[in-house]
């Protein structure tokens, strides 16, 4: 096979954009301005254009998918005319992993290793949304013991930390402050050695399981929790020097990639992007879950919905992260770290050497899985990218008959286009990044 | 051999010569294995711990391998890490056939060697079904400890020259060929020109 | 809001009936009264729209559905938020597997367009009005939507003795 022939198979067809002659106006309307931004007769005249080339100084280029830029695998086709962006359009589907076919041949104790490959940077998260659906269909999610509970609000906002923590590097390197990325990545190795400690794996940990955790807290965690927020807040000082204050950085960023709130909430993002417009929607402070509403924090807000706000965010919300892990190590309970419901959690290792029972009820929920009780239900918490939801329909038996995540990433990616129309090429990528968009969670 | 002792000894200064020979092979063997670039094939979960090894504290930049090159022109080592679906496919057998030979390739993951958990529709099997891979790095992910053994490994064969040998039977990957033109006894005309 | 918490026979909200699935508020409307209930819950409060998917029933025809709301093959679920309420709501459209066509909500919120994208890609629905449908995650030249029930997982045999495949 030539490489010609690979060429031509590269094309996406009628997903990639076309030049603006073969366009109809209701197409224009998605490409450039949603029904906010622009009136039907605005649209149609932009559709009148003249056909001759000669009067077409635009050009199409293709960014991706396969690009320095570490968001994974995007491919975006901007219109340019000379550096200015024109539209844009994401081609997505180069990470579709068929990951909710997969979800319906998985049983309801699998299916956390397949959710939590989605949004790879914030797995426990995953987890925890899917773990939290399945319970509220077994009905036993006002059963979860309380250490069980804080313990998956202590992992879930440790990993928020890591994913910010990469957030800030991968930005960083994104806008030229290379060095970012070393430090951003010196502080996360922190965090994941914790995870590896606890959970076994640095990353995919499949320990938020239905019911509660797959383990309790190994001893002398509340020293590595103390070390690790010993170390933080004078490493956040630092990139506060190296980036919030520094001129070039706030050049970069302020006034780049702007979204009203309007907007936004239109096009469903949520998250740090719908924050940033000035819009105080947190989950975890309006529909809390978990043992939210007995902690303290703030939700960080910004005020003109540009990428230095979304980066201040972040930042700050690692400082939120740390406050509210200070108050879980004063009030962790004690107690158990499953509920102990013989249908849904194995029984421990120990036993299944004394008892016939126990070995038969570890044996009937590994193989064939432990059945959920017929419905439907939506499930959605804050993730670091906005609200991840968890809809799943079961049949009565022990794998789901429709798995479905609302991926953060997947909707937000739809505010591209608005957010780079009428800037520099060199802004696309600084917006890109500002949405942090995780491809895994966008492909599924 | 008494250069080599001084050297042991003395290091430079204990040279009493200034010249040292080799083969010209095992120079350029050396050459490549310790400074190998790797080309960005950073797909998902992967894509993270490879990172996390060029970070600093793990840093394969001691094995000089930290300058990972976006342009496939400019790059030895290809780094699969990740899954590989149905439309990535011929993006990956595009950005392989465009590194410039001698070229490498490690498919790091189960989902890039075998499909990993995802024995699904969308997921290719194992991307040697698309490019021929010479180093296998198993885990979901691999820690970066196994992705920087499966890069020693790649290094040592290169340093042994093991690769090259096989490849040059096979066509070297991209499936060159290369004729031998014998060289002319007489002079060639050229056409044109008065005779 | 208008007739919701009334101890009712039927209760209906809108028009449509309503259902109660683990403490979640389930709005059962038809396929010609679909926009004009999601227009009436925007007046409501109800304006943000997390997210819009579709379920195959194929394998489980017997569900539990409120009186006068025929089953059929597929299922439209949107899911929507009210940021002044910090309620949520769900609103499910049957749609039929002979006439797989829905009304789209793009027009409504611009967000919608992917999700609407994604559906017809997986599951063969398609959104009239709706101004790009084309496939999102499969190439461009793909046969069949992988998420229905009739199209296999694709598996390939796995040669260990231990695996049922």
């Amino acid at each position: 096979m030539t490489t010609l022939d690979n060429i031509r198979q590269t094309s996406e067809g009628a997903q990639e954009m076309r030049s603006r002659s073969e366009l109809r106006p209701q197409e224009l309307m998605r490409e450039i301005g949603a029904v906010l931004r622009m009136s039907e007769a605005e649209v149609a005249a932009l559709g009148n254009v003249p056909s001759d080339p000669e009067e077409d100084q635009t050009m199409i280029i293709n960014m991706g998918p396969q690009h320095p830029s570490t968001h994974g695998v995007l491919r975006l086709m901007l219109e340019l005319q000379g550096e200015t962006v024109l539209r844009c359009k994401p081609v997505i589907g180069y990470l579709h992993t068929g990951m909710e076919k997969t979800g319906e041949a998985l049983t309801f104790l699998q299916g956390g290793t397949n959710v939590t490959r989605m949004d790879y940077l914030s797995p426990l998260n995953n987890e925890l949304v899917f773990s939290m659906a399945v319970e509220k269909l077994l009905g036993i999610d006002g059963d979860i013991p309380e250490r069980a509970v804080w313990m998956r609000m202590l992992l879930s906002e440790m990993n928020r930390i890591s994913s910010h923590l990469l957030f800030l590097a991968t930005n960083g390197m994104d806008l030229g402050a290379v060095s970012m990325m070393l430090y951003g990545w010196r502080e996360r190795e922190e965090v994941l050695r914790f995870f590896q400690k606890v959970t076994g794996l640095r990353m995919n940990h499949n320990f938020i399981r239905p019911g509660g955790l797959a383990a309790d807290l190994p001893a002398g965690w509340r020293d590595d929790v103390r070390a690790i927020l010993d170390m933080l807040p004078g490493r956040l000082e630092e990139y506060d020097i190296l980036m919030t204050d520094q001129p070039i950085w706030r050049e970069r960023l302020q006034g780049v990639g702007v979204i009203t709130a309007d907007e936004a909430l239109a096009l469903g993002t949520s998250g740090p992007i719908l924050r940033s417009t000035g819009v105080a929607w947190d989950l975890r402070r309006d529909q809390p879950y978990l043992r939210y509403e007995d902690v303290e924090f703030d939700v960080i807000v910004g005020t003109y919905g540009d990428a230095f706000d979304r980066y201040a965010i972040r930042l700050n919300e690692i400082r939120e992260s740390m406050r509210i892990v200070r108050q879980i190590l004063d009030r962790m309970p004690q107690g158990d770290y499953r509920v102990q419901n013989k249908k849904v959690t194995p029984p421990p290792r120990a036993r299944i050497d004394e008892s016939m029972e126990a070995l038969i009820h570890h044996f009937k929920i590994f193989t064939e899985g432990f059945k959920v009780p017929e419905g439907e239900v939506y499930v959605s918490i804050e993730s670091p990218r906005g609200e991840i939801g968890c809809y799943i329909v079961s049949d009565g038996g022990p794998k789901p008959v429709r798995m479905h995540v609302r991926a953060p990433s997947f909707v937000n990616i739809q505010a591209l286009p608005h957010m780079m129309r009428g800037g520099l090429v060199a802004d696309a990528v600084a917006v890109i990044s500002s949405i942090d968009p995780v491809l895994g969670e966008v492909d599924r | 051999m008494s250069v080599v002792r001084n050297v042991l000894d003395d290091g430079l200064g204990g040279l009493d010569h200034n010249i040292v020979t080799g083969r010209i092979e095992d120079l350029v063997k050396w050459a490549r294995s310790r400074s190998s670039w790797g080309a960005t094939f950073g797909l998902a979960c992967c894509a993270i711990e490879m990172m996390g090894t060029g970070g600093p504290h793990y840093d394969i930049a001691r094995f000089g391998m930290e300058v990972f090159r976006a342009s496939p022109r400019q790059a030895d080592i290809m780094i699969v890490a990740g899954r590989v679906s149905q439309k990535m496919a011929p993006v990956l057998r595009q950005v392989y056939d465009q590194m410039m030979e001698p070229k490498w390739v490690i498919s790091m993951g189960v989902c890039a060697s075998s499909g990993g958990m995802f024995n699904n529709y969308a997921i290719i099997q194992g991307v040697d079904q698309i490019v021929p891979v010479d180093v296998y790095a198993p885990g979901c992910p691999p820690t970066p400890e196994t992705l920087i053994h499966a890069i020693e490994t790649l290094h040592q064969k290169i340093e042994d020259g093991e690769l090259m040998r096989r490849r040059a039977a096979s066509g070297a990957g991209a499936n060159i060929h290369i004729t031998e033109i014998p060289s002319e006894p007489a002079p060639v005309r050229m056409s044109g020109t008065r005779s | 809001m208008s007739d919701v918490a009334d101890e009712v026979a039927q209760p209906l909200m809108h028009g449509c009936p309503i259902a109660d699935s683990r403490g979640q508020v389930v709005l059962h409307a038809g396929r010609d009264a679909y926009i004009g209930v999601l227009k009436k819950l925007i007046d409501d409060g109800f304006t943000m729209c997390s997210d819009l998917t579709a379920v195959d029933y194929l394998t489980h025809a017997g569900r539990v559905l409120p009186e006068g709301i025929a089953p059929e093959r597929f299922e439209v679920v949107v899911n929507l938020t009210s940021i002044t309420t910090r309620d949520r709501i769900r609103i499910r459209v049957q749609v039929p597997e002979s006439d797989p066509v829905m009304p789209t909500a793009f027009n409504l919120w611009p967000g919608t367009e992917a999700m609407e994208r994604e559906v017809f890609d997986m599951f063969g629905i398609s959104f009239e009005g709706h101004p790009d449908l084309t496939r999102i995650l499969m190439p461009e030249d793909w046969e069949g939507h992988p998420l229905r029930k009739d199209y296999e997982i694709g598996h390939i045999p796995v040669q260990f003795k231990g695996s049922h495949s």
